[in-house]
């Protein structure tokens, strides 16, 4: 009977406490999978835009960048030694005097960011291109970042 | 002028539900602008990497459907060195009310911006009515 009066008592017995560290361990894998769910984890970002991926392979840089609505003109490019800068402005024009917005998703603005490429590159060897708002960079590696194979001789 | 503000970054928002989708890799929902004015709804979709012929758009039961598929980029000799995004097609549905004429609908896609013109259905227009002095 004395068992029965503390367990009256919401929260306190010793079913109840599980319960509610089960309902907390529920909570936190459903934060942890709401955050990091999705076929691969989410990647890293550096915070400014565009977004790149820089992709190598044993001559070349590839750079990509989403870029949509921007002309090949209205984007400054830059490279120094190591520094790839890109920059410019993504502008929307308006639509007219008339119009009520029912959603406004898209942003316009001003970007600019300067990345450091791991290796030596050749700066009067870069190919750019835009194709359907992505923008790809071939940067050429310079010659002494390109990896050699050393022979090795046995006497 | 005020200064033009600074693009801030956006992560590609994927999809709320996986499941529905049969093919494998990522999908993800464009931004995308809709306005009207008094003619016609326009809607205005941020699909980068969308070539002219991988946009599909989908219209029936009232439920307009945009789907775009990016071919990949990378050749596969090339290893990561930053990865700051993914790549995967891109799919959005909206409800359309009956006030749009199906058949004039004009699709145009340029430097990866998806612009769609849906003009409204005659009786939708607003009519301006003449008041006649008696």
């Amino acid at each position: 009977m004395l068992a029965r009066r503390m367990f009256d008592l919401p929260g306190m017995g010793w079913k109840n406490a599980f319960a509610e560290m089960e309902r907390m361990r529920r909570e936190m894998d459903r934060l942890s999978y709401a955050l990091f769910s999705g076929p691969q984890s989410r990647p890293i970002s550096s915070g400014v835009f565009p977004a790149l991926n820089i992709t190598e392979d044993k001559d070349n840089y590839y750079v990509r960048a989403e870029l949509p609505g921007m002309k090949a003109d209205e984007i400054n490019l830059q490279v120094e030694a190591r520094n790839l800068g890109i920059s410019g402005e993504r502008k929307i024009h308006s639509e007219g005097e008339n119009v009520k917005y029912h959603r406004r998703e898209r942003e316009a603005g001003k970007f600019a960011r300067v990345i450091e490429l791991p290796g030596e590159i050749d700066a009067d060897n870069v190919d750019a291109h835009m194709v359907n708002g992505v923008l790809s960079l071939t940067i050429h590696k310079s010659e002494a970042a390109k990896p050699k194979q050393i022979i090795i001789k046995t006497v | 002028m005020a200064e033009s503000k600074e693009l801030q970054i956006k992560e590609k928002q994927e999809v709320a539900s996986p499941g529905e989708h049969t093919r494998p890799g990522l999908v993800f929902t464009p931004a995308v602008d809709i306005f009207e004015t008094d003619r016609e709804i326009m809607l205005l979709a941020d699909i980068p990497g969308v070539a002219r012929d991988d946009v599909t758009i989908d219209l029936r039961d009232g439920i307009l459907t945009i789907t775009g598929d990016v071919k990949p980029w990378e050749g596969p000799d090339e290893s990561d060195v930053l990865v700051e995004f993914e790549i995967g097609r891109y799919y959005r549905q909206f409800s359309l009310s009956k006030v749009i004429d199906q058949d004039k609908i004009e699709a145009n896609l340029q430097d990866g911006v998806l612009r769609l013109v849906l003009p409204k259905a005659e009786k939708a227009m607003p009519k301006k009515i003449a008041v006649k002095a008696a």
